[in-house]
């Protein structure tokens, strides 16, 4: 069994907090440079450089890319054969704790939602973890902003709804969001499962990178389907109107009831922040 | 073509800002988001005096990062402003004249700002670290317990900003998209 300290999570969260604040991953730099070349409405492509013209400022001044460095969303895959000494929890939370402070970024994080103290330090973190095989830890740091989190919707489809019923449901919530979340955005879907599972997929959906299409052809399919879709809907970037609404659409999916067809479409802004890191 | 705008903004300024226009502007103006809304229109309610007087003012739906030694301010571009719609009215009422933000407004939002003559102006969202060098000083001049969402006085220098409505209620949202469909032939 191998023995990971806690003080080593701690030290990977803060390095990962500021890291994926300050720097986009690059298939979304790159998509949003591909974008701009192909936007034929010219406010649009204005726009668009202008989000690379902030993107490459956040690199050169290491600063945030966006002012709202999110939730710290921390993703943990623990291998089973991995013994970590001390309290997982609070390694992750000083970790945040130190990011954010060190970091210089935005405290977003009120202790209860309806007394809405801030807690000063953007923790405690939300903590998704999975036991996976093996005797390695991965980390992935995703700071995560609510303005587009709030246009995020889920519904549970009747099976009968089927197909069609999915892509409807993406392309209104894509539609009601409009100028809201910051567009280009990209769509995460989960697909299948439970409630709070189906939302648990479209969150790990925008984990997934822009470029990597769904591993089942049909879906791979279906993503580009809406792509195309949303991206005629004319919101543009910003809701100024343009072809560039949305970078990607990514799905992911799994066994569901045989009642049901849950469906949760999770929208991140163009500044989708994650990064990771193997232990 | 950019339309330099100095603070104060009178009536008159407003009066010339069309809908899709591209704004430049410097001077004076506020920041404020969820909470110090809250608390400004709480004071209004009881019939107190506001911290700021936001006659013929701006203010900025933002909360900045915090400032790195040697910076002004962190990232701080506009947060979804719909969020600030329940209470935009009432400072309408008491003589502002514009809100930065981004994203759609209310339909009493709208009648307000036609009613006092006002503007809605969009700062491109998500561009933080390039909306933070237009400012060129910062106060916090109220609630400085709300960390963030303190009301800061700040300085601005050519700060880029889109007309989203104005004060004749047109709106870059619709007008926009509906541009762009043309263009495909799809209207």
């Amino acid at each position: 069994m191998r023995e990971i300290k806690a003080e080593q999570i701690t030290k990977t969260v803060r390095d990962l907090c500021i890291e994926a604040n300050c720097h986009l991953p690059a298939d979304i730099k790159d998509r949003i440079a591909l974008c701009s070349t192909e936007e034929p409405f010219p406010i649009a492509q204005n726009i668009l450089d202008k989000i690379i013209e902030n993107f490459n400022i956040a690199d050169n001044d290491i600063v945030p890319v966006c002012q709202d460095t999110g939730l710290a969303l921390v993703f943990l895959e623990i291998g089973q054969d991995v013994h970590i000494s001390g309290d997982l929890a609070e390694a992750v939370n000083e970790g945040v704790r130190q990011g954010y402070t060190e970091g210089y970024l935005r405290k977003s994080c009120v202790k209860d939602p309806l007394d809405r103290v801030n807690t000063g330090d953007n923790t405690p973190a939300m903590i998704y973890t999975d036991l996976v095989p093996g005797e390695k830890v991965k980390i992935t740091v995703a700071p995560k902003g609510f303005g587009s989190e709030n246009m995020s919707q889920i519904k549970m489809l009747k099976p009968s709804d089927g197909l069609e019923g999915v892509k409807d449901f993406i392309i209104k919530v894509v539609e009601e969001a409009g100028p809201n979340p910051c567009p280009p955005i990209v769509v995460g879907v989960g697909l299948g499962g439970t409630f709070d599972k189906a939302a648990y997929l479209a969150k790990k959906a925008l984990m997934r990178s822009v470029d990597e299409r769904h591993a089942n052809p049909f879906y791979a399919d279906l993503e580009e389907e809406l792509l195309e879709k949303i991206n005629g809907l004319g919101i543009g970037p910003q809701g100024f109107g343009g072809k560039t609404t949305a970078l990607a659409v990514n799905i992911e999916t799994m066994a569901t009831h045989i009642a049901g067809l849950p469906c949760a479409v999770n929208i991140n802004c163009h500044v989708t922040r994650h990064k990771t890191v193997v232990l | 073509m950019e339309k330099r705008i100095e603070m104060p903004l009178t009536e008159e300024k407003v009066k010339e800002l069309r809908c899709g226009d591209s704004v430049l502007l410097s001077g004076v103006i506020y920041t404020g988001r969820d909470a110090a809304h809250k608390r400004l229109v709480e004071l209004l309610e009881k019939g107190e005096k506001l911290p700021i007087d936001v006659k013929d003012s701006v203010i900025y739906y933002v909360g900045p990062a915090p400032a790195k030694p040697g910076q002004v301010i962190g990232s701080a571009g506009p947060t979804t402003s719909y969020r600030m719609d329940a209470y935009a009215p009432a400072l309408l009422d008491e003589g502002l004249k514009g809100m930065i933000g981004k994203g759609k407004r209310s339909a009493e939002v709208v009648e307000s700002m036609k009613k006092n003559g006002a503007v809605y102006f969009g700062a491109i969202g998500g561009a933080g670290a390039l909306l933070a060098k237009c400012i060129k000083k910062v106060e916090i001049v109220a609630y400085e317990d709300l960390g963030t969402e303190a009301i800061r006085r700040i300085e601005v220098c050519d700060l880029p900003l889109s007309v989203i409505i104005d004060s004749e209620g047109n709106n870059l949202y619709e007008q926009g998209r509906k541009e762009y469909l043309k263009t495909l032939g799809e209207i």
